[in-house]
């Protein structure tokens, strides 16, 4: 710095001492320019602050009338009713059943197609496969849920005439083919990001794709395939419209998927579509309803991390 | 080696291979569950829908009467909703995304935004609504308005654009940094002359994939209380006594498209079915020529920049 500084002094042209008077200015512009884009990243930071604070504090007054036991063990969830109950484990059953069925879709045909898209599949298909996929996961879930309700429920009654029209079923297994994308990409990603050398050591002692992919590939690549399914566990518990549209919205304690029943997503969509009012008890219930779901998927997510971690191959 | 052996060795290997075979054809099959589950939903939504897909269907408000039913305010309320959560989302995405990539030191701080972002992205949309039910709707009291919804899908597409911010500027080589500077140039300078230009389009990307998730979303904005059944437009922009009445359209009430096909799916009438059908289409549409939109561009800068 010293250097170019000497340097310029020895010049004699006033341009040069012109841009050098410009210097204190250019500095403070720059300062007040990092200022900003230091505030715009902190945003990420205050929202999570925001969700926190708000999820606590309307739940704090929630808990203040609701004992947490009451919460915790009953089983009934009344909470609009004269005779209010507010047991989660009935939402929390409807969450269950309804995720239990889309990973019973989302994991398998998920992973099949990674597995083929990463070992198996020709390069043209995979540049259609990829975008296809990619368009899958962008289709509204609103949509999705018309398509459980209106097409996929009928189909299921044909076979199983005794299927209710509202049913956490006919619901999970669409969200499965809605989670199929975020699954199937994920761990494709973790699979490609395996180096070829011990692909190429594999086959080089005889072993044919499949022996290759299921036995050197997918170990080493455990890591990133765990963290892509509990993405998918992530967005199936999180899951909101799929619910709200096909599987009813009564509140029901069962882990039968042929039944109607509601989730903790669709419990907060119900309330909001009434007009309860602001710091009503009922108003309340949704935040620790929200608190509740927060704290599922937020341990979902450091499960992740920390098997992203743990079990990370470093090549 | 005897014959026996060669034999069983002959019999491992075709097992070997019938099972690799057996798995290329599952491979293609799952691949195809996908496909057909796509076709269903999409075909099944324009037949049951196309007849409804008319100009009325998109100048008429929503009716009691199935048949006059249309999406007027539900498109307009999208756009405008769009406008907010566009005009909050790119500049502050872009913003965070810059000083991430070619400010922040590697420290504490750096990583506690890193790691937030990366769980945002996790969290249920539906927190995104009760977030905003609390802070927009009544902390700051915007009401159950556009701001509000504009303001609570600008965070929830908020980590999509820096993710896809910080990808593009991370694809720059490090010479046309090193370049910039050699020239004297100062950080603000190398970012806004080559940094922001260059990585274009592939923030403009991340930008219309951001944008085509957030028209779809329906869960937060219930959640802050939009209304499912308006038979009128927000005011128009500039129409107001200046200068508090020109943002009257951002507290104006508004429903959106996805909340007007919930609200058609849960009556019972199959006419309104048919609205519901239609009103997803048109939405599909705009979702898969967003989506559409960004992969071609993704795929065109592939194949054009050679660095």
């Amino acid at each position: 710095m010293s250097a170019t500084v000497t340097a310029i002094h020895v010049l004699p042209s006033a341009k040069v001492s012109d841009r050098l008077r410009k210097k204190p200015s250019r500095h403070m512009k720059e300062r007040v320019i990092e200022f900003l884009l230091f505030g715009a990243a902190m945003i990420s930071v205050f929202t999570t602050a925001a969700i926190v604070y708000i999820l606590v504090k309307e739940s704090w007054i929630f808990f203040e009338t609701v004992p947490l036991t009451d919460f915790l063990f009953d089983t009934q969830w009344t909470p609009l009713f004269d005779d209010a109950h507010y047991g989660i484990m009935v939402l929390l059953s409807g969450t269950i059943t309804s995720s239990a069925v889309a990973l019973a879709v989302a994991i398998p045909l998920g992973t099949v197609i990674a597995i083929y898209l990463s070992e198996f599949a020709p390069f043209s298909v995979r540049e259609i496969a990829k975008p296809f996929l990619e368009l899958l996961g962008g289709v509204p879930t609103i949509v999705y849920g018309y398509f459980a309700l209106v097409f996929l429920t009928p189909l299921l009654q044909k076979i199983y005439p005794d299927l209710p029209g509202f049913n956490l079923l006919s619901a999970g297994l669409v969200m499965g083919i809605m989670i199929i994308p975020y699954v199937a990409s994920l761990s494709e990603d973790a699979m490609r990001a395996v180096p070829m050398s011990l692909r190429e050591g594999s086959y080089a002692m005889g072993a044919t794709r499949l022996q290759t992919a299921l036995r050197v590939v997918m170990p080493a690549a455990t890591s990133g395939i765990a963290s892509a399914y509990i993405l998918g566990i992530s967005r199936a518990v999180g899951e909101t419209m799929i619910l709200a549209v096909a599987a009813g919205m009564q509140p029901n304690l069962t882990f039968n998927p042929a039944e109607p029943g509601a989730t903790i997503t669709s419990f907060i969509v119900q309330v909001a579509l009434g007009d309860l009012p602001h710091g009503s008890i009922g108003y309340q219930t949704i935040f620790a309803a929200g608190l509740t779901l927060m704290l599922m998927t937020l341990s979902f997510n450091l499960l992740g991390y920390w098997l992203r971690k743990r079990f990370r191959e470093i090549y | 080696m005897q014959p026996q052996d060669l034999q069983a060795i002959r019999a491992l290997i075709a097992r070997a291979k019938r099972w690799d075979a057996f798995f290329g054809v599952l491979g293609i099959l799952a691949l195809m569950v996908g496909v057909l589950t796509f076709l269903a939903l999409f075909v099944d939504m324009a037949i049951q829908g196309m007849g409804r897909i008319d100009a009325d269907f998109f100048t008429h408000f929503p009716s009691r009467r199935a048949g006059e039913a249309g999406i007027l305010s539900a498109w307009v309320g999208t756009v405008l909703v769009m406008v907010v959560t566009a005009a909050a989302a790119v500049p502050l995405g872009i913003a965070a995304g810059v000083y991430l990539e070619e400010y922040a030191p590697k420290n504490w701080m750096t990583d506690i935004i890193e790691i937030n972002i990366t769980n945002l992205a996790g969290v249920p949309s539906i927190v995104y609504g009760l977030l905003a039910l609390g802070l927009f709707v009544y902390e700051f009291g915007f009401g159950q308005s556009i701001l509000s919804a504009g303001l609570t899908l600008a965070l929830l597409i908020l980590p999509v654009v820096i993710v896809a911010t910080r990808e593009a500027i991370r694809a720059i080589p490090q010479m046309i940094r090193e370049g910039s500077y050699a020239c004297g140039a100062t950080t603000w300078q190398t970012v806004s002359d080559h940094i922001l230009p260059y990585s274009s389009a592939g923030i403009l990307t991340g930008v219309i994939i951001g944008m085509a998730r957030a028209i779809g979303e329906t869960a937060p904005i219930i959640t802050i209380g939009a209304l499912t059944f308006i038979a009128f437009l927000p005011p128009l922009p500039y129409t107001g006594e200046p200068p508090a009445g020109m943002f009257d359209w951002l507290f104006a009430p508004f429903t959106v498209m996805p909340i007007q096909m919930f609200n058609w799916t849960s009556r019972p009438e199959a006419a309104f079915q048919v609205n519901a059908a239609a009103a997803g289409f048109v939405l599909v549409l705009m979702t898969l020529a967003m989506n559409g939109t960004a992969i071609w561009l993704r795929y065109r800068l592939r194949k054009n920049i050679k660095w």
